[in-house]
């Protein structure tokens, strides 16, 4: 399991991993899950192109990922519930099959794209993956504070300077960026799985945000060698596995967090100790 | 109102003045020559009706929306780009309840947030932390996750999360608007301590002064875009109300509570609600 | 004009049987959705549709799987999901809502499963397509009467129910003040959703069957407000997509690259927003309309 294609397989799983569980960490922490359900589809369009053309499919994932981010900066928040986004989603995905019906590979095509294709990832496709993975590690490293506050308490950050527009313009890059490496690994549908499914999941387990965000990554990393593991030795494909582990690890913790509050008995807030603030 | 016969103090260090501010959209003069000063540990009230120009004048201190006239100073020195000198509470804030963060997380987040690059723990600020939320009442709550807290508790660590990168000036947006009686009591009480214990610069905007005339040493109160400012029981009176309303008003003081009413006739209708009463007839 | 003709009349199309079976069980399918499509967007469930279409996905492929036609997998799927949405209460499912997505995830993922073992065991490669994007020239002409009785099962249920689901969706505390039972219209309404995605699933494909669903009735709702009008409208505008969007797929035959013509859903989800986006567009004619007669007026009244 560890020899030979397979170990491209799992550096390049677990890199992709590893973003997805940091950048969803801030999908789900600004409320924008839409967005890991709509930039998908855009991308599923732009690979497409790519395989008809016969160019490098991570290139086609890139620049429709990136559209499709600015699609969504430009629609705002506005933009969720809109029949014309609901229409646009459905169109990147019709498009996506026409480009893929008018090359020679639709179906086979058609399944990686839309449910991952980790075995299948050669050794050139290992340089772009870490190149892109290291990108979205700086920008996040960097804006780390302020896009914390600002996905928080957005009016705060920007009586404090910290521009809302600008976080998301950041915070949409990094979606670009994760998009674009975890599609051939997962695949379209199966993002929002991995993305949302680990930081949910991991916010069940722990209070605090440090650690929330390292959970988000761990658990993303273990459903992703799960999956690959599964895949390799039952030949069932590594999206099915994704999903599933995805979904119990999220109803787990769910579970595990209407536990925990019944079990602790939160004191009501009327008998709170408020000696402290007599006037 | 505050205290009848009680002596001037000092003058205290001028932390906050505004000079003939202004604010224009297109036609409409939402602010017009509002000019005062706050001092270092008073509390001033903003007092006015929605729609008098209260949050653009929060927006204009804030450095949010500049002024089309007047200028605002901070200790002596314009307003920077990214103004570490003023704290700020706003009034509406949504935190999801399942936002993997506590009480302590989000204070701590206040000292350094706009810097970028990732922070170092330290014990230092873990102290630093602990003794912003008991100065605030919140240490009680400082681990529960902020998202599942009370609107009071909530504010609360908003306001350690404001003060603990230790600001001139304090801003804080409407927060009694949505809390009971009690909540608004108790956070009114907070309020006038930080003040005294802090020795900040506390400006609080509200559209019913009674609450906070116990604690409030100075009012701003603005009608219309414009401004009046001075202590509370200089400035709530018949004739000041009037001239700034440009119309007469009566300001009646019943045990200690202050009803302001509009004058009879047809321009009533135009500054009745949310602070003025419709002109009342009197049963004798 | 003349072309049009010209192909249409061609021995060619109407002649084939495939065709027939197409725009017969398109022209059905375009009357139901657009009919239910218009309740949908009243009641804003449309990420309910679009949510049943995907789970749809999972029982299609099962059904391929088991040797059944993919619709029945189709329905048997969403009519449980819809079942168990309202046993869960899950009336309004919010697209935002984290739960629901990463259910679907795991749905996906099983779905994922069926077609991989389609595509190894029963040596069906293009069940993917089929189920995923719609294969409408490939349905059997006997599936024609499941269709159809399938779609008076949908109408039946809305005639039935169609003025209490109206209130319900417009003003529902008046509604239950009047004694409507809210719950049961609820649950013949989700029903009746299960049906529709399922006929538009077999029609342009599951994960696209939203597309049919609410567009028409969208733009049918931007034209007029009254809802019989609009179903009418809907179920005319979705027909229209369905019908235009067969005869391209069967002109592509002679279009480039490869002769093989293009996939019908493709066409039917771009005239589907085309027809969404030309809906607007009186709107904006009565606007400027008004804009020039006011002037006018100013300008006449100026003069005097």
């Amino acid at each position: 399991m560890f020899s030979g294609f397979m170990v491209n397989a799992w550096i390049v799983a677990s890199v992709v991993a590893a973003i997805a569980g940091l950048v969803g960490f801030f999908t789900v922490l600004r409320g924008s899950a839409f967005a890991a359900h709509a930039v998908p589809n855009g991308s599923f369009a732009g690979a497409a192109g790519a395989v008809l053309i016969g160019a490098n499919t991570l290139l086609g994932l890139g620049v429709f990922s990136l559209l499709s981010v600015l699609g969504i900066g430009w629609l705002g928040r506005r933009g969720r519930h809109d029949v014309v986004t609901a229409l646009m989603l459905v169109l990147m995905l019709a498009l996506g099959s026409l480009f893929l019906s008018l090359s020679s590979q639709y179906a086979p095509a058609v399944y990686s794209l839309l449910f991952g294709e980790v075995l299948g990832i050669s050794s050139n496709e290992l340089a772009p993956t870490i190149a892109l993975a290291i990108a979205c590690a700086v920008i996040l490293a960097v804006i780390y504070r302020p896009l914390m506050l600002s996905s928080v308490l957005a009016e705060v950050g920007e009586a404090r300077g910290v521009s809302a527009s600008a976080m998301e313009l950041g915070f949409l890059a990094l979606l670009a960026l994760a998009t674009t490496m975890t599609v051939p690994v997962v695949g379209t549908l199966l993002i929002f799985s991995l993305m949302i499914g680990a930081p949910a999941a991991a916010r069940s387990f722990t209070d605090r945000p440090g650690r929330a965000l390292l959970l988000s990554v761990a658990i993303a990393l273990l459903t992703v060698w799960a999956a690959i593991a599964a895949s390799y030795s039952t030949d069932y494909p590594v999206g099915f596995f994704v999903g599933s582990i995805s979904a119990a690890g999220y109803l787990l913790g769910r579970a595990w967090s209407a536990f925990s509050q019944r079990s602790h008995s939160t004191p009501g807030s009327s008998t709170r100790d408020y000696a402290a603030t007599a006037a | 109102m505050s205290e009848p016969g009680a002596p001037s103090s000092p003058r205290r260090e001028e932390v906050l003045s505004l000079d003939g501010v202004g604010v224009r959209f297109g036609a409409r003069h939402v602010l017009d020559g509002v000019s005062f000063q706050l001092a270092a540990g008073e509390l001033t009230g903003l007092i006015g009706s929605n729609g008098a120009g209260k949050t653009t004048l929060l927006r204009v201190i804030l450095g949010l929306q500049r002024p089309s006239a007047g200028r605002v100073l901070v200790d002596g020195r314009p307003l920077a780009r990214r103004e570490r000198r003023i704290g700020y509470v706003p009034q509406k804030f949504l935190l999801d309840p399942d936002v993997p963060m506590r009480a302590r997380d989000l204070v701590a987040l206040g000292l350094d947030a706009q810097r970028f690059g990732v922070s170092r723990p330290s014990k230092a600020k873990r102290e630093l932390v602990q003794q912003m939320l008991e100065a605030t009442g919140a240490s009680a709550f400082a681990d529960s996750r902020v998202g599942r807290l009370s609107g009071g508790e909530q504010q609360r660590v908003l306001i350690a999360h404001a003060l603990i990168s230790r600001p001139r000036l304090l801003l804080l947006d409407e927060p009694l608007a949505n809390l009971d009686l009690r909540s608004a009591q108790e956070t009114v009480g907070l309020l006038a301590r930080i003040v005294r214990e802090q020795q900040v610069a506390v400006l609080i905007s509200a559209h019913e002064m009674n609450p906070l005339l116990p604690v409030m040493d100075r009012i701003v109160y603005l009608a219309a875009g414009r401004a009046a400012s001075g202590r509370a029981e200089e400035v709530v009176s018949s004739e000041v109300l009037s001239r700034l309303y440009g119309q007469h008003v009566d300001v009646l003081n019943v045990h200690g509570r202050v009803l302001v009413v509009a004058g009879a006739g047809e321009e009533a209708d135009h500054i009745s609600g949310n602070g003025v009463h419709p002109p009342v007839e009197i049963v004798s | 004009m003349s072309v049009l003709l010209a192909s249409v009349s061609d021995q060619g199309f109407l002649s084939s049987s495939p065709i027939r079976t197409a725009l017969v069980i398109g022209a059905a399918v375009a009357i139901v959705s657009g009919a239910l499509g218009v309740f949908t967007v009243i009641r804003g469930q449309s990420f309910a549709g679009e949510a049943l279409g995907d789970i749809g996905t999972t029982g299609g492929s099962a059904a391929y799987l088991l040797g059944v036609g993919p619709l029945w997998g189709f329905v048997a799927v969403s009519m449980l999901a819809a079942a168990a949405m309202e046993l869960l209460g899950v009336q309004r499912v919010r697209g935002r809502d984290l739960a629901t997505g990463i259910v679907l995830g795991g749905g996906l993922g099983l779905a994922a499963l069926f077609l991989y073992l389609d595509s190894t065991y029963h040596n069906a490669a293009g069940a993917s397509v089929t189920i995923l994007f719609g294969a409408i020239f490939s349905i059997s002409s006997s599936t024609v009467p499941v269709v159809v009785a399938l779609g008076l099962a949908v109408l039946a249920i809305l005639i039935t129910i169609h003025r209490p689901l109206l209130l319900s969706s417009v003003a529902p505390e008046i509604a239950s003040a009047r004694g409507i039972p809210i719950r049961a219209v609820g649950a013949a309404y989700l029903l009746a959703l299960a049906l529709s995605v399922s006929l538009c699933a077999i029609t342009i494909g599951a994960i696209l069957s939203t597309a049919l669903l609410i567009g028409p009735a969208a733009a049918a709702l931007r034209l007029t407000t009254r809802p019989l009008r609009a179903i009418a409208s809907a179920a005319g505008l979705g027909i229209a997509a369905v019908w235009i969007g067969v005869w391209l797929a069967y002109e592509s035959y002679y279009w480039p690259p490869d002769h093989q013509g293009w996939p019908v859903s493709f066409f039917v989800v771009a005239l589907v927003f085309v027809i969404y986006l030309a809906s607007g567009l009186p709107r904006i004619w009565s606007a400027r309309a008004e804009r020039r007669a006011d002037r006018s007026v100013a300008l006449s009244s100026g003069e005097a």
